[in-house]
């Protein structure tokens, strides 16, 4: 199995109980892990969460956490992807001061040919937001900069996979 | 929670419901659960279960033990001699803090426990309280489970889950954290058993083709070599496991946690693999053409260096835990499921076998290591007493029917060499987190728990120091425990290190030992102390023949050392003898 350092998209289905991002995260944290991104929420199942975590490291410690993961009570489900198994965004805000809007004509064509999108307009400040892959938000980061950025946050992956989960039907044979 | 989340059979749910107090509905799910003893410390924050204990205590004895880590160990104790769940219970802070040796002790060796404790008020979740500590953050990595409990409501499903937690599947502790509001508050009680939960499955499913393909294995090996942990303990497969290697006729060696589930000197019984195991597994480890692991998980002390470890062999590892598989050894054939199950199943796949031949090599190589070390240990010459001859000692006089609870170290190390055994169950000992202080509150649980049953503790002059408070639980409680303090007036196994590895620097490693008979006595503990071979027989027929709890003292020779010995990085067949 490969040694190598990938990027891993990590999917985990759980009960929505207190404490379980303790109970994951330290399971990195002990083989000092660093987490890229952590993304939690509702899933396509009802009383379902999904988390989405980013992590690189390589495929046979990958395989190893899986297990750990799994092993939790409260862990219905866990599984591991590459870049190209899964379809996968980022949202971003950033805002800026409104003057530029209207002073730099350039930014105006950043926003269009970017795809992003204009959330609030004010007196004050602008706040565009924009969805994408890293390196596209990467890009536009890199584009406003110059102007100058009064605030910036960007969220973790969310990811959908290529392939079929077959959670509810898990839930299901579980329950019989 | 959920009420989803857990599933519950009807059949046991009959009775109906009844007002009662939060701290009662605890006591009444521990009787539902079987719970006639548990192990703990009151405190503020706990104080309303221990005034429903005192009004049930015909029915459900609590243990006072003198710390709160000696009652993890003594519920320790308790789960690893009779299988069933060890209850512990602390206040909140330092009550609960004080629990998780205990706790990352029964995690690392897969004991069922279940601890209890209070917290303060809902209220108060958050501000820095008095005796206020997050144990719920605290506990999540060396706990198997874990809850708090802010309602009184949640009290019947939540101890109803955590027992089932406990002790299905890979068992393990659990803890549950329950705030005093909770304890005061009345709600209607009605308890249901556990008998799943949606998102745990306890038991792997067993693949037939897993036992058809380990069935080939190993009936086509010439030079098979079985390697058990305690899994064939935890999955009471002791009768399946004897008929199988009996069978296949295979040399099988254990793991510290494992031994005791063939007895000693059962034929097939080649001894203890690992850092200061037996010569000859270690060794035909790296001989044998197929390896099967059952129910042991590959500790880097069993393993020595993984480079070098089992190379030649095909690997077939029985397991009930999927995140075991693969985790150290690539195996060739994973059996996953119950080990009394799994062995059961492939017992009919098996051809008869004898392996004669490569059993002599066994036999061989026992031949090496009894001149060179055994032989030294249990028959000494020299001056000085040997932990060996002790031990061989109290073989004589148990008949290998004793429980031998053992701490950590140097005297563990001989203990599980040379303690001999003719029941399961028998070994109890801090295997994984190697815990010194876990022998006395242990050997305490252990003796409640089975006291028709010698139990006999054997600790270092360290390690006893580190929970010698629990004399006093002895005392209290009268349990009949046989304590045997191996004394060298050294932390021996880091003495030993820092002999072989450290050229000599004994770095705070020699002890100035207090008078230990005179403590023992303070706590009106029947004492003996031996410096002499010629005592020996007879202080240990003494106190095996007292009725009550008994304190035996052993001067042994000041720098002994523990061989053979697989040194850290070393490969299992570059195992020294001396």
């Amino acid at each position: 199995m490969s040694q190598e350092n990938k990027l891993y998209t990590v999917s985990i289905y759980t009960e929505n109980n207190i404490g379980l991002l303790n109970r994951i995260s330290a399971i990195f944290q002990r083989r000092h892990i660093n987490i890229e991104s952590i993304n939690s929420s509702v899933s396509e199942i009802e009383n379902v969460t999904k988390w989405i975590m980013v992590v690189k490291l390589s495929e046979e410690q990958m395989k190893k956490i899986i297990g750990q993961i799994e092993k939790q009570v409260e862990v219905i489900k866990a599984y591991y992807h590459t870049e190209d198994e899964t379809i996968y965004q980022e949202t971003c805000l950033f805002k800026i001061k409104s003057d530029l809007l209207f002073n730099e004509r350039q930014i105006q064509n950043i926003i269009k040919e970017s795809n992003a999108r204009i959330v609030t307009v004010n007196k004050a400040f602008f706040v565009i937001e924009k969805s994408g892959r890293k390196e596209e938000i990467d890009l536009l980061h890199r584009e406003l900069t110059v102007f100058g950025i009064m605030q910036f946050t960007r969220s973790g992956r969310i990811a959908v996979t290529k392939d079929e989960m077959q959670i509810s039907t898990m839930l299901k044979a579980l329950q019989h | 929670m959920k009420e989803t989340q857990t599933i519950q059979k009807d059949s046991q749910n009959t009775q109906t419901t009844e007002r009662v107090s939060g701290s009662e509905a605890i006591i009444k799910c521990l009787l539902a659960e079987g719970v006639d003893i548990l192990y703990g410390y009151p405190g503020g924050a706990i104080m309303p279960v221990y005034d429903e204990l005192y009004k049930y205590q015909d029915k459900i004895h609590h243990v006072l033990t003198r710390h709160e880590q000696g009652a993890t160990h003594a519920a320790q104790g308790y789960a690893r001699i009779s299988g069933k769940v060890g209850v512990a219970i602390a206040t909140s802070g330092p009550g609960a803090t004080n629990l998780i040796t205990g706790i990352a002790d029964a995690q690392i060796d897969s004991t069922p426990m279940v601890c209890i404790t209070g917290q303060v008020g809902s209220h108060l979740l958050g501000t820095d309280a008095f005796q206020e500590t997050d144990i719920i953050g605290i506990s999540t990595p060396v706990t198997k489970w874990n809850h708090q409990i802010t309602k009184a409501s949640q009290i019947p499903e939540v101890m109803a889950k955590a027992f089932y937690i406990a002790k299905s599947g890979r068992p393990g502790p659990v803890l549950v954290d329950i705030t005093k509001d909770a304890q005061f508050e009345e709600f209607d009680f009605k308890y249901e058993k556990c008998t799943g939960i949606r998102s745990y499955v306890p038991v792997p499913k067993t693949d037939e083709n897993s036992l058809k393909a380990a069935a080939e294995l190993i009936n086509t090996a010439k030079k098979p070599l079985i390697v058990w942990g305690q899994g064939v303990i935890l999955g009471e497969a002791e009768a399946e496991f004897k008929a199988v290697i009996e069978k296949a006729g295979i040399p099988s060696a254990w793991t510290i946690l494992g031994a005791s589930a063939l007895p000693t000197a059962h034929d097939l019984n080649v001894g203890m693999v690992g850092m200061h195991g037996n010569y000859a597994p270690n060794v035909l480890t790296n001989q044998c053409d197929v390896l099967i692991a059952v129910g042991m998980r590959f500790d880097d002390r069993v393993t020595g260096n993984l480079e070098t470890y089992a190379k030649q062999a095909k690997v077939i590892h029985f397991e009930i835990d999927p995140a075991e598989v693969d985790k150290i050894i690539k195996t060739d054939v994973a059996v996953m499921g119950n080990s009394k199950e799994t062995l059961a199943a492939i017992l009919p796949l098996l051809k008869e076998n004898k392996h004669a031949e490569w059993h002599q090599k066994f036999k061989d190589l026992y031949k090496i290591e009894y001149d060179k070390v055994i032989k030294g240990d249990l028959h000494p010459t020299k001056e000085g007493l040997t932990m060996g001859e002790v031990l061989k000692e109290i073989n004589i006089q148990t008949k290998g029917d004793a429980a031998i609870v053992s701490d950590v170290g140097q005297h563990q190390m001989i203990a599980c060499r040379y303690a001999e055994f003719n029941k399961t169950k028998s070994n109890i000992t801090s295997g994984g987190l190697g815990t010194m202080g876990f022998a006395l509150p242990a050997a305490i649980g252990a003796k409640m728990a089975a006291p028709d049953r010698e139990v006999v503790a054997i600790i270092g002059d360290g390690g006893y120091q580190m929970t010698i408070q629990e004399l006093g639980t002895i005392f209290q409680q009268k349990v009949p425990v046989k304590i045997v303090v191996l004394n060298n007036e050294f932390l021996g196994m880091v003495r030993q290190w820092q002999e072989l590895f450290f050229d000599k620097r004994y770095a705070s490693t020699e002890m100035v030992n207090p008078d230990f008979v005179a403590i023992a006595k303070g706590y009106y503990i029947d004492a003996k102390k031996v410096t002499t071979r010629t005592g020996l027989k007879a202080a240990v027929e003494e106190m095996i023949a007292s009725d009550g709890p008994y304190f035996l003292e052993i001067r042994v020779e000041k720098e002994g050392n523990v061989f053979p010995m697989i040194p850290t990085g070393a490969s299992v067949s570059d195992m020294r003898l001396e």
